[in-house]
């Protein structure tokens, strides 16, 4: 080659790749702001829903106490987020509410809301007393300043304050005054159970005493957070994963073997058992769960059965593949010393193709405990049918806040445990067999 | 040594051949117990027994199929009107993993020993990428779903976060086995960490980058599939419209079956002839994130 002629080749090069620099990015660039277009992200400000996100932020870390007055007999109830579970019994209540003929709420930094016979007061610092009067005809409310603030909403019906302490709202047949506080609470147990409220020191002490069954019972089954529950379904997940896993590296093996060139001469079934393959991928995970939970009802059998077909098509191909390399040496080897066909397999080839299978198999067990999460969430079963049924109260987000946590936690484990089995299995297997 | 006759040897040889098939023995039947009894529990929990549900496993096919055997000629109408859904959910895929491969690749090379520029931020990044990787799509994509509204931008985004904690990983692994010595010369010519990444190490792993970013590609269509089920836009959501429709849209159902098929079959065919093309045709073994 002429130093000309390699010069004008480089100088080309150098054209070219400065020409892919260059369009390239520009190419990524015109890409985005066609999805900038058709996804509409201008208009995705005004559809942010604040006040979700408000609530979604603040209920994952807070929760909040409910102390709820009904004005057409006078009864007071005091309940976490309001519901039955996280009622204070009857005569009982936190020591921010002074129960009596009139009910006194602290709710912090001199904010006090007063339930009185008839009227409901509000006392907050730095603006004055507001007095309002729930009865038949509405809501009657008198404000210190003639010029309403932005924070109270008022209107015949109904009057809702907002500070930072907390929030009062009256309308005519109820008052209700919420109290935010940091945590998660009744977490370990609920107001019913004497252990509520021990420190640990004092929880210790009580185990020690031989009550370590009852508290455990008392956690355990936590109406609340129900975590016997909860670490079902988890195992529920686990188990979708690993029976679909597992179930299917057992059936893509002999599929395995028809698909391979040099252990299936027959073209037509080598033909035939590939395109199973790619029917079981193609068809996806979603068909196949739509279509076992039309047969079987939702639960883990369907999630367990929709990874194995999906994966069953994924193992058969890659499986073949694997058989394909293996070596042709050892067979031969087994052969010669007058080994029976599946003498031949189970010494000359298996070996050889464990440790392939073996960690392809270990790396889809994580990723279908993720899957398993998918798939429960779209079938119902396991930990995404939890997942599902608090997102869609739309309040629970500390217990969606918990759940997600769980199931990061979770996927990663199985990620540590299937990484150590397989340097476990496959070191192990170095010895011969 | 010892006197080793053959005799010795072979005893030795046979006990230990013993000693591994009674443990490969007690493996099988631990296992084979395990699937078993984890049969039996899923069986027990699920609404609808297995044996049960067997012969009715096909009837739901069945009538797929014949109703839109019957009215076939609709068919072809059918992908007409949902093609603009399958075209949102390829587009949901391609932006995900396009901006998911962007931030990866900036991941991965502050993850990366010898490349990243910070070194104390590559543990805490290579924790972020794990947790990343470990949150399954459809956790992100409802929980934003509740705060945007239903559409393709949290399906995107959803899958973009698991993409960047999947690629970030493999592409530092790629970068780890990039020669250094183009980042030493462009270093010694005052080269800035940018520079010296762009030109020393992007050209190296390119290829590989891009191959994996094809196969992340496949898995993101089926993704995006699936997030639509649950409410974020494109071909899956028109699907779920369809099957709680029951009777009657069946063979629209069909024809969205049929679309989602051939969708994801043409990109596993056409992206892996393309891997096998940027590995010069050496088939490797398929990596699975």
């Amino acid at each position: 080659m002429s130093m000309a002629s390699l010069q004008a080749s480089t100088a080309t090069n150098f054209q070219r790749k400065r020409l892919m620099g260059f369009t390239v990015p520009a190419v990524i660039l015109i890409y985005f702001a066609y999805i900038f277009v058709v996804f509409d992200m201008s208009g995705l400000a005004e559809r942010v829903s604040i006040e979700n996100t408000r609530t979604l932020v603040s209920d994952a870390y807070s929760y909040k106490t409910h102390v709820t007055r009904d004005n057409r007999d006078g009864g007071v109830s005091i309940a976490i987020e309001g519901e039955r579970k996280g009622r204070y019994a009857e005569g009982t209540a936190p020591e921010w509410v002074a129960l009596g003929t009139e009910t006194l709420v602290d709710l912090g930094d001199d904010h006090i809301v007063t339930f009185g016979e008839t009227q409901v007061t509000y006392d907050i610092p730095g603006y004055g007393m507001i007095v309002t009067e729930p009865g038949r005809t509405g809501v009657n409310a008198t404000f210190p300043t003639d010029e309403i603030p932005e924070w109270i909403n008022a209107s015949k019906n109904r009057v809702s304050i907002t500070t930072d302490a907390g929030r009062l709202t009256v309308t005519r047949n109820r008052s209700e005054v919420f109290r935010y506080a940091m945590g998660w609470e009744l977490f370990f147990f609920t107001l019913d159970s004497p252990y509520h409220g021990m420190g640990f020191g004092t929880l210790l002490s009580h185990a020690a005493n031989g009550e370590a069954g009852a508290i455990w019972s008392d956690f355990w089954a936590n109406k609340m957070w129900r975590h016997a529950d909860v670490a079902w379904a988890l195992f529920e997940t686990i188990l979708m994963a690993f029976l679909g896993t597992f179930g299917a590296a057992i059936i893509a093996l002999p599929l395995g073997f028809l698909a391979a060139k040099n252990f299936t001469p027959l073209g037509g079934v080598r033909f035939a058992a590939r395109r199973v393959f790619d029917f079981l991928r193609g068809v996806d995970g979603l068909i196949w769960t739509i279509v076992l939970s039309r047969a079987f009802g939702p639960g883990p059998m369907t999630g367990s059965l929709a990874i194995l077909l999906t994966d069953t098509g994924s193992f058969g191909k890659m499986f073949s593949e694997a058989l394909e390399n293996v070596d042709g040496k050892q067979i031969e080897g087994i052969t010669s010393t007058g080994a029976k066909p599946l003498q031949r397999y189970r010494f000359g080839v298996i070996p050889q193709i464990t440790p392939v299978l073996l960690s392809q198999v270990l790396y889809y067990l994580e990723s279908n405990t993720r899957s398993a999460t998918i798939i429960g969430a779209i079938t119902g079963g396991g930990i995404g049918l939890l997942l599902t049924q608090a997102i869609s109260t739309q309040k629970d987000w500390e217990e969606v806040t918990y759940y997600i946590v769980l199931i990061i936690v979770m996927v990663m484990m199985m990620d540590t445990f299937s990484g150590w089995l397989r340097s476990k299995l496959i070191k192990g297997d170095e010895g011969g067999h | 040594m010892a006197e080793l006759s053959t005799s010795a040897i072979q005893t030795d040889y046979m006990a230990q051949v013993r000693q591994k098939r009674i443990m490969n023995t007690i493996l099988l039947v631990v296992f084979i117990a395990l699937m078993l009894g984890g049969f039996a529990t899923a069986n027990d929990r699920n609404a609808g027994g297995f044996w049960n549900g067997l012969p009715m496993l096909l009837d739901f096919p069945a009538d797929v199929i014949s109703e839109a055997y019957s009215r076939a000629e609709l068919l072809p109408g059918y992908f007409v009107k949902y093609f603009p859904s399958l075209i949102e959910t390829i587009n949901i895929a391609a932006a995900s993993t396009l901006l998911g491969g962007l931030l990866g690749l900036v991941m991965s090379l502050l993850v990366t020993r010898g490349l990243a520029p910070v070194p104390w931020l590559i543990g805490p990044l290579r924790r972020v990428l794990d947790v990343l990787r470990a949150v399954p799509e459809i956790v992100i994509a409802l929980v934003l779903i509740f705060l945007l509204g239903g559409g393709p931008v949290p399906a995107m985004i959803a899958i973009a976060l698991h993409t960047v904690g999947a690629l970030g990983k493999l592409f530092s692994e790629v970068n780890e086995n990039a020669s250094l010595k183009p980042v030493e010369g462009l270093e010694s010519v005052g080269a800035g960490w940018t520079q010296r990444m762009w030109l020393g190490v992007i050209p190296q792993v390119a290829p590989n980058y891009l191959s994996y970013g094809l196969l992340r590609f496949e898995i993101n269509i089926r993704a995006s599939a699936i997030l639509g089920f649950v409410g974020a836009g494109g071909i899956g959501y028109d699907l779920r419209n369809t099957m709680s429709w029951g009777q009657g849209k069946f063979d629209e159902a069909a024809a969205i079956f049929l679309l989602l098929f051939f969708t994801i079959v043409v990109v596993d065919q056409s992206s892996s002839y393309l891997r096998n093309r940027l590995t010069h045709g050496s088939a490797k073994g398929e990596i699975h994130a």
